[in-house]
């Protein structure tokens, strides 16, 4: 017998390991000591202490498990700690932001605010409200919703299911650098093609036109993922069954793909609903309801929200605040009803 | 309505690499015919080959002749789709549409293809699931997913599947390998069944298996890693055996392959 299995042998298979209370006890520990520490020492604040807490019970555990547990289950315990410490740091701001957002923009918001516009009411007064860019935002983004969502999906599709490899890398590499392109770009584009070249006026459709340059890319490269992580055996399947090539894509590939699709679709508003930079280019803004975006100025919430953030009135800045709310409960809902369609869809029928 | 299938000098090839080489082999009518053979002999690309399936993967190609009731299919003229709606395929794993329900599975060959009777399609569905022997278990849940069912039950759908579009030839690859005992034999009795009505060919890793269903064997092997895949001997399944006329056919069978 070697030396090897007898080690191993002689490990058994119980170690020993701290109690389940450990890490809790630890932890209250640490912020305890913490606590000593900013009172004997020059180090205050509330952000600190949280840093400091948190590296003194990591410390403490890792320290603790090293010297009960032995090597492997010390360095276990420090990744997991670690994970869990970047996913509040994540959390963290995010939580910050939705929860600001909130406090200052509740005061503003309601019904009235969100079915209201600007045409009478000034900077100096209460009141008012963002109902206007609402209508010109949504506006906007469904008609570059309904020029790059089919174009991208169908991009996609034909750079995973038909395209010859070069063609498919050259395509994914323009793609590739459109998702690079900043928002001015686009807006500037649209500015001097379809309004200086075309002389075609200011409108809601070409900040739509600009939007969708944006939109594009994401939808392509979501999509392709997407639909490249459909099985190749259901596809087989449905050839096998004599269905050709294009029905297998429509009626197989793509309802198989289509939550990941609609993530991705998703994710293309949520980038571009709250553009401000090439809307403000080529749409201009208003303060009043303009329900057509084929002709004049018209508003968005990305300008309505620049322009009462920028303004010294404090009535304007709370309007803002509320036009930010209404930002993110939009695309809120838009998510959650976009995931609810797609797991309609996905159930079984009949 | 089955009908015979004849290569001519068969080989496959991935790319520049040929898989399967030179295959002469005549399949017969309402017959059960077993492809054996180790591993990376080629019998599952040489089956793929028959319904134009070895020409889905990127760069594989063929050579020779393949004639169904006389006719080349890889002839000029010829609908890759048409062939495959008239010889069928069970592949390995079980592969149910995730976003169809049942019926939807098994009416999928015939309304992607164009049937749009609701009272066609329902004889259809239940025709074929009562074929597959699968009526009884899922009559009740006809609108739910097919992920939901059991591996066997999944492979029993993909044979109702594959069967509700009418095919003439009926090709099936490692149908079983993935199922329980059990299972297993379900598939097997009702392999028995369809004999009187398609063409079958199975491919398998289980000699037991070749020996119970099928009425004729093909034994294919490779010279060694790299080789291509070539046919050994085919005959009656009886006479494969218990009396081989090849030596190599001999040794594998009573498992001396080396």
């Amino acid at each position: 017998m070697s030396s090897a299995t007898t080690v191993l042998r002689n490990q058994g298979i119980r170690q020993a390991s701290l109690p389940v209370w450990a890490p809790a006890a630890t932890t209250v520990g640490a912020v305890l000591v913490t606590l000593l520490l900013f009172a004997t020492t020059g180090f205050q604040g509330d952000a600190d202490f949280l840093v400091v807490a948190v590296v003194i019970s990591v410390l403490a555990v890792s320290g603790l498990s090293w010297v009960v547990e032995g090597r492997r289950r010390a360095i276990d315990r420090i990744a997991t700690n670690l994970a869990l410490v970047c996913l509040m740091l994540t959390l963290i701001p995010l939580g910050f932001v939705v929860g600001y957002v909130i406090k200052r923009g509740h005061t503003a918001f309601g019904w009235s605010f969100l079915t209201h516009d600007l045409s009478t009411t000034g900077p100096l007064q209460a009141g008012g409200g963002v109902g206007h860019a609402i209508l010109g935002t949504l506006e906007q983004v469904l008609i570059a919703s309904i020029f790059s969502v089919p174009i991208g999906i169908m991009v996609a599709i034909y750079i995973t299911e038909y395209g010859g490899r070069r063609l498919t890398t050259a395509v994914r590499f323009l793609v590739d650098v459109m998702t690079g392109i900043p928002s001015i770009v686009a807006g500037l584009f649209v500015l001097s093609f379809w309004i200086f070249v075309l002389h075609q006026g200011f409108s809601g459709f070409a900040g739509a036109l600009a939007l969708a340059i944006i939109e594009l890319p994401i939808i392509v490269r979501t999509s392709e993922e997407m639909i490249k992580l459909v099985p190749a055996s259901l596809r087989e399947a449905s050839y096998a069954l004599g269905i050709p090539k294009w029905r297998t894509t429509l009626r197989v590939v793509l309802p198989t793909a289509s939550t990941g699709i609609t993530t991705g679709v998703m994710l293309a508003i949520a980038r571009v609903i709250g553009e401000t930079a090439p809307v403000l280019l080529v749409v201009g803004s208003s303060n009043y309801f303009h329900n057509n975006p084929f002709q004049g100025s018209q508003a968005s919430i990305g300008a309505y929200i620049f322009q009462n953030a920028t303004s010294p009135s404090n009535f304007s800045v709370q309007r803002a605040w509320a036009a930010a709310l209404t930002l993110i409960l939009i695309v809120l809902v838009l998510y959650v009803a976009a995931r609810l369609l797609t797991r309609r869809n996905n159930l079984a029928r009949r | 309505m089955a009908k015979r299938i004849e290569t001519i000098g068969l080989s496959c090839f991935y790319g520049n690499t040929k898989a399967v080489d030179d295959v002469s082999l005549v399949i017969e009518p309402k017959s059960v015919t077993a492809f054996i053979g180790p591993s990376g002999c080629g019998k599952s690309t040489f089956l793929r080959s028959l319904n134009r399936m070895h020409e889905v993967i990127p760069n594989a190609s063929i050579q020779g002749k393949v004639l169904l009731d006389d006719e080349d299919i890889y002839g000029p003229g010829i609908d890759a789709a048409a062939v495959r709606r008239t010889i069928g395929m069970v592949f390995q794993k079980p592969n149910p549409f995730p976003t169809m329900s049942i019926f939807d599975n098994v009416a999928a060959g015939l309304k992607l293809n164009g049937v749009r009777k609701k009272s066609e399609l329902d004889d259809a569905v239940e025709r074929s699931l009562r074929g597959a022997n699968l009526w009884e278990e899922v009559k009740d849940r006809l609108g739910k997913s097919g992920s939901g069912l059991s591996g066997g039950q999944q492979q029993r759908l993909c044979i109702a599947r594959a069967i509700a579009v009418e095919p003439q030839v009926l090709l099936m690859d490692e149908p079983c390998s993935a199922l329980d005992p059990i299972s297993t034999l379900a598939i097997e009795d009702l392999i028995a069944q369809l004999k009187d009505r398609f063409t079958i060919v199975i491919v398998t890793h289980n000699m037991q298996q070749a020996a119970r269903v099928s009425d004729v064997t093909a034994f294919f092997t490779l010279q060694g890693p790299g080789q291509p895949g070539h046919l050994v001997e085919v005959d009656a399944t009886q006479k494969i055996f218990t009396n081989p006329t090849q030596k190599r056919t001999e040794d594998y069978i009573t498992g001396r392959f080396g």
